[in-house]
């Protein structure tokens, strides 16, 4: 009995882990703008296929360097994430600050499109977008030099869009029709994909009749890591003084002549690059497909309701206890452990499936709100709103 | 006692100003409600597209759950991500009531994981009046307990969002595991089912289910008007706009948004039923993320804060949308994503709103050739003016 608990101990301790690594980028940028990312799952599914597409490089180079691709494929897929997030950011958030329902909903249809981008992208496609680009922001940057550039604008994306859009779509046609399978195959496929872990990472670690795969045991080390970067770099760094400060109070912090706006972009970079780390992660212990992020997203977001904003200590608390109650519920070591009391015993049986523990875990969590609806560690202050 | 006199007559006199919008509108739903059954089906069979007459009615239900998510996001404020449950606990009792007909016998199913008496739960549903209590009953009773309990704490706005969504995975894995009590992914069929002895696939069963959907249609948009209109509306969107300052005043929000959440979940009971029988299955599918925050689209393409708006925009984004996936399947996650950027940051208001805004000052520019001119001609037609204002909304849209 004793033995089945600490095995639940450390799958869920290994569980929580995975849900706090992928929590922790949402956790901060929820902290700081108040904006829930609802595309942050297929954030971590980009960083995912980014893993594969590195793999499928290193391959090529060996048996040495490929043993070592994991690292080179976590400091790609950081960069490949916070460079969409930071266009994200710029592109679209940023425009709805105050209005955090607009933004969620604006953040589910990125998230869709990335979903479907996967599935779908091919040469093709990506000359045409990357030709659009060039036309339609190009020119109207080249517009913008007028001096009357306020009054034309309406008129000059309403000319440029079609006029772009139609280039690049007649261009990618064109190829498409050239080049014939070459271009038009999708990368990815709407299949998933399987990323191979390093030899070093496969098998496991004995203790007592459990195996701790070495796999878990690194995204472990990772989370931690992880944790104590953000935490130097929330507490140690100028920028990470300038985040907190706007995190407390925003208007204040613009007051005294912090740059919001590049904290912001700073932040939500971060937050995406983490959860492309996340991605590389999830890519170590199952195959991935473009609705890899779906599945992270709930609980993800369960763990910034009860971990409180603001604090990264209640993000850990959340995952570690989220993972572990979810685990212990669903592998029915408790309702072994009421073996005598007999309808306790049935009652734990009844939720002793993966599913079933979510539904009692959400119960929990409800519970839990009733007596701090604030989360774990919420923030102190006097607020009307709080 | 002798009343005085003008009270006396002004009690004879029926003031027939004072309703006469009233009675417009309701002669325009009058009239669409004939133009639904009548005409409308009447000419989609005869340009030969007869099952597009099926799809208008599953649209039609689907405008039911749209009118209730304006209800709460558009008035009140409350964005929920869960209405699939509703959705799916009103569908799952008719459709319970209709696997127990003619007799309540064992459904079939239940012989495949060897169930051979008939779960409690299952009982009362073969009652038909039960089964219509409970469509709308159910989802008001969740929805009422579980906001209870959120908004008792303040908890509101993105919180809320994601306690909705986690609650309908919840309901999904619930519905999805429980193969001994409620047949789990393979759901309910309900086309093959009888109801008053006749075949619920039938096309005259289902026309019978068309005519009923756009009566119920209409009486939701009538209870949803009566709703929002007068002191109760008024108090929601005071709700939306500032709630501590309501609190303040001495109203209790919690109250209210609870009732007005019990409300719309009990108006998606109703449209889950209507569209269960008319889709032939219920499965928990429509339990889905996705298919929930489908649904808040719906309402933002149309208008929020306005009740028209949602209905037609549930129609305008469900016909794109069985346009684009019969053509171009790929194509339509593409668009579903831009629709949502683009009414997000482009079209706040939706195409109502934009309507009410500008749409009306367009439409008139064009037919006149010039703008109404609201302040004096000097000033309007002044292009100094002119060319601030345009400044001042360019500088407003850039935020």
């Amino acid at each position: 009995m004793l033995t089945g608990l600490l095995d639940g101990l450390f799958s869920g301790i290994s569980i929580g882990s995975v849900l706090l690594l992928a929590a922790l980028g949402l956790a901060i940028v929820f902290g700081l703008m108040g904006v829930i990312n609802m595309a942050h799952g297929e954030l971590m599914m980009l960083g995912a296929y980014t893993t594969f597409v590195v793999q499928n490089v290193f391959k090529s180079f060996g048996s040495p360097w490929f043993d070592l691709y994991i690292f080179f494929a976590l400091i790609a897929a950081f960069v490949v994430t916070a460079l969409f997030g930071l266009i994200l950011e710029r592109g679209v958030i940023r425009y709805l600050y105050g209005r955090p329902l607009e933004t969620l909903l604006a953040t589910w249809g990125v998230s869709l499109i990335l979903q479907q981008f996967v599935r779908s992208v091919n040469w093709v496609l990506v000359t045409g977008i990357v030709l659009f680009c060039l036309l339609f922001f190009g020119a109207l940057q080249i517009l913008s030099r007028r001096a009357n550039f306020d009054r034309i604008r309406n008129w000059a994306i309403a000319i440029l869009l079609p006029l772009s859009s139609a280039i690049a779509g007649m261009t990618g046609i064109f190829l498409g029709q050239t080049y014939k399978l070459a271009m038009t195959r999708p990368w990815f496929g709407a299949q998933n994909v399987d990323v191979t872990a390093p030899k070093w990472l496969r098998g496991g670690l004995p203790i007592g009749n459990f195996q701790l795969s070495y796999a878990r045991i690194f995204i472990i080390v990772l989370t931690i890591a992880c944790l104590v970067a953000v935490y130097l770099f929330l507490n140690r760094s100028a920028w990470g003084l300038r985040i907190r400060s706007v995190t407390q109070n925003r208007t204040m912090s613009a007051c005294l002549g912090i740059p919001t706006q590049k904290v912001d972009a700073l932040t939500f970079a971060i937050g995406s690059g983490l959860a492309g780390i996340a991605g590389c992660a999830v890519s170590l212990i199952g195959s991935v497909g473009p609705n890899t992020g779906q599945n992270y997203i709930v609980d993800t977001f369960m763990v910034v309701v009860v971990g409180g904003v603001g604090k990264l200590v209640g993000s850990i608390v959340a995952a570690l206890v989220i993972g572990t109650t979810n685990y212990i519920v669903g592998s029915g070591v408790l309702s072994n452990l009421f073996e005598p009391i007999k309808p306790l015993a049935d009652f734990f049986t009844f939720f002793a499936t993966t599913s079933m523990a979510k539904v009692m875990v959400f119960a929990l969590i409800i519970v839990f709100l009733q007596i701090k609806p604030a989360g774990l560690f919420p923030q102190k202050g006097r607020t009307v709103d709080a | 006692m002798i009343l005085p006199v003008d009270t006396a007559i002004r009690r004879e006199a029926f003031d027939w100003r004072k309703y006469r919008s009233l009675i417009i509108e309701g002669a325009i739903v009058l009239a669409l409600i004939l133009l639904l059954i009548f005409v409308v089906p009447q000419f989609l069979v005869s340009i030969g597209q007869a099952f597009r007459v099926n799809l208008l009615g599953r649209y039609l239900s689907l405008a039911i759950v749209a009118l209730g998510i304006d209800l709460i996001w558009g008035y009140t404020g409350i964005l929920s991500l869960g209405h699939g449950l509703f959705f799916a606990l009103g569908g799952y009792a008719l459709a319970m009531y209709l696997q127990l007909q003619p007799s309540g016998q064992l459904p079939d199913f239940f012989a495949l994981y060897g169930v051979t008496e008939l779960p409690a739960f299952w009982q009362p549903f073969s009652s038909l009046p039960f089964t219509i209590f409970a469509a709308i009953v159910i989802p008001t009773i969740v929805a009422a307990v579980l906001g209870y309990l959120v908004f008792r704490n303040r908890i509101r706005g993105v919180y809320f969002s994601i306690l909705t969504q986690a609650a309908l995975i919840v309901f999904f894995n619930f519905f999805n595991g429980q193969q001994k009590l409620i047949n789990g992914t393979n759901g309910l069929k309900t086309d093959t089912t009888t109801i008053f002895g006749q075949t619920v696939g039938e096309p005259a069963v289902q026309w019978s289910f068309y005519m009923l959907t756009v009566v119920l249609l209409a009486v939701a948009y009538g209870v949803c008007r009566w709703l929002t209109s007068g002191r109760l509306g008024r108090l929601l969107v005071a709700i939306r706009d500032d709630e501590p300052r309501v609190r303040f005043t001495g109203y209790d929000p919690t109250a209210f948004k609870v009732l007005v959440f019990a409300a719309s979940a009990g108006l998606a009971g109703v449209a889950g039923a209507l569209y269960t029988v008319q889709s032939g299955i219920i499965t928990p599918k429509s339990m889905d993320i996705a298919f929930s925050i489908e649904m808040v689209i719906w309402v933002a393409v149309g208008g929020r804060a306005s009740l028209v708006g949602a209905i037609i925009g549930t129609l305008i984004v469900n016909f794109a949308k069985s346009f684009l996936s019969e053509s171009f399947p790929e194509v339509w996650l593409f668009f579903q994503g831009a629709l949502f950027l683009i009414v997000v940051t482009v079209l706040p208001g939706g195409l109502v709103g934009w309507l009410r805004s500008q749409g009306l000052d367009y439409a008139r520019t064009l037919l006149r050739g010039k703008q109404r001119i609201s302040t004096y001609p000097s000033l309007e037609e002044d292009p100094d003016v002119e060319y601030e204002r345009q400044d001042l909304t360019n500088r407003k849209s850039d935020g």
